[in-house]
């Protein structure tokens, strides 16, 4: 038990940050440059956390709370998901609701901790997050929703066992296409990426995600960077799991395997940001609402 | 290969009501039309009487009537659809509801037994739907031109199940009666341009003085 959790952990600790690395590189290969070094997130992390720390004396423990509760809650989030063949350490019915208020709760205190510093800017920024994320919300349901009847169960490890790999040859193949772009999308959207928002905007009317954590600095910005990477990790191994259901049996073999199919999944979130402009900002809740459609029409064909 | 056909057709339906610029509609239309042509011999198998239909629907409904819409914004210089009477969103929603309900409604039709659960139905009856709504919800005359066709893209699903025993004129008969309702829509839209310097068909009810 205590030895599966540490194997969990420690890959999603070690691996987050390439993600990162490999989406910057992409994107620099399409504006051909030759781009950061891959492990450079590694060395941003250890640079900041070596920094020194200025807190505003108008904050209390909420602006801290916000970037620790960032980082343990994509950990314990990932506990209940299973990272390729390394089944879930913690499953128990119901566990899909769990994982998804997890990443609400994060949310919520990177919010609050934005509105502690008392600056109506990065007030806004809350606002927008919290707007998009409420409607990004249904898809993530009615993706889970559909997964949950396709398996059967209510956990998330028995959702993303190895029956899909059955799935995708019959009639639902068409249906669970539909839930992985549903997924794509959502990725996007809750890692504040093009074209929802961009994490390298520093222009005060177009940052959304950006804007919120303005006020942190060193360790507290590191946590918010780690934080980020994890949460991108986790939700992209829900969607290589989804994606890529195939088991050998061997695990170091499997364990490669889905880490390959995670580093596709960054350059294919690369290849995303490097070919589409951002979308206005009214145009965001539109495609949302298109998105929680389109879920919602994929749980209907699941269903019938 | 057949659902995932009628899958791609039934998102184009959504993204037909989604967009608000209408080159991007036509193109979708058009995509939906030549995804059509695609159904008969996925249904019947190839023959001549399933390839003369996969000819004829493609070169009608994927080739020459989008062309001639193209055409004929290009002529009265429109790009967007401004004013929708029923905003995006909500007609995206009740796009979706209308889906469902077609889902949930072709379940309880009593059809020949190798046509129970297949997506053949409610793909028709929803395409038909979103056709009707695209047309109810738009102001302007040639977004109504694309409501319509994806309306008759809806019959002609339902047509392709009937493809065998239908006689080749009927069909024909009603592929030359989409021609030439879109020539007189594109003949109408000119007029209507002409008249009031605007696309909308709102200016069409309002009394002479």
């Amino acid at each position: 038990m205590l030895g599966s959790v540490l194997l969990h952990l420690l890959v999603l600790l070690l691996f987050a940050p390439l993600l990162l690395g490999v989406i910057t590189k992409t994107k620099a290969a399409f504006a051909g440059r030759v781009g950061a070094p891959l492990l450079l997130p590694y060395y941003d992390l250890a640079r900041l956390w070596r920094k020194g720390f200025v807190l505003s004396q108008t904050t209390s423990w909420v602006f801290l709370a916000g970037p620790a509760v960032g980082l343990v809650v994509p950990l314990l989030a990932a506990l209940l998901l299973p990272l390729g063949p390394l089944a879930a350490p913690l499953s128990f019915r119901g566990d899909l609701i769990l994982f998804v208020y997890l990443f609400a709760l994060g949310r919520f205190f990177t919010a609050t901790a934005a509105l502690d510093t008392g600056s109506s800017f990065e007030g806004m920024g809350a606002a927008r997050e919290v707007s998009f994320s409420c409607l990004a919300e249904p898809t993530l349901f009615f993706v889970l929703l559909a997964l949950a009847r396709c398996g059967n169960s209510l956990t998330l490890n028995g959702m993303l066992g190895g029956h899909l790999a059955a799935l995708w040859a019959s009639t639902t193949g068409a249906a669970l296409a539909l839930l992985v772009v549903c997924l794509l999308v959502l990725l996007l959207v809750e890692n504040s990426r093009i074209p929802f928002d961009d994490p390298n905007t520093h222009l005060e009317l177009t940052m959304v995600h950006e804007v919120m954590v303005l006020d942190h600095s060193g360790p507290a910005l590191a946590l918010i960077h780690y934080g980020a990477a994890l949460k991108l990790m986790v939700l992209g191994a829900l969607i290589v799991r989804l994606l890529l259901p195939f088991e050998t049996g061997q695990l170091a073999l499997d364990l490669t395997f889905f880490l390959v199919g995670l580093l596709l999944l960054a350059v294919v979130v690369g290849v995303i940001e490097s070919t589409m402009a951002r979308l206005r900002l009214p145009r965001v809740p539109q495609v949302l609402v298109g998105t929680s459609l389109l879920s919602l029409f994929a749980l209907v064909l699941i269903l019938r | 290969m057949t659902n995932i056909v009628l899958l791609l057709i039934l998102l184009i339906n959504f993204y037909a009501l989604g967009t608000a610029r209408l080159v991007a509609g036509i193109r979708a239309v058009a995509l939906q039309g030549a995804l059509l042509a695609l159904l008969p011999p996925l249904a019947h198998g190839l023959h001549g009487h399933t390839l003369f239909l996969t000819l004829v629907s493609l070169s009608l409904k994927g080739l020459l009537i989008p062309w001639l819409l193209q055409r004929a914004i290009r002529e009265v210089r429109i790009r967007r659809e401004i004013e929708p009477l029923i905003g995006y969103v909500p007609t995206l929603i009740l796009g979706t509801l209308v889906t469902v309900g077609s889902f949930l409604f072709s379940d309880f039709l009593p059809l020949a037994p190798e046509h129970y659960r297949s997506l053949f139905i409610p793909a028709a009856l929803a395409t038909l739907f979103s056709g009707f709504l695209l047309l109810m919800t738009r102001r302007k005359a040639i977004t109504q031109v694309l409501g319509y066709l994806i309306m008759e893209n809806g019959i002609f699903i339902f047509a392709v199940l009937l493809a065998e025993a239908m006689p080749l004129t009927v069909e024909a008969g009603v592929l030359l009666d989409l021609l030439v309702a879109t020539f007189v829509m594109g003949i109408v839209m000119n007029q209507i341009n002409r008249e009031f310097a605007a696309l909308s068909t709102r200016s069409l009810t309002a009394l002479k003085e």
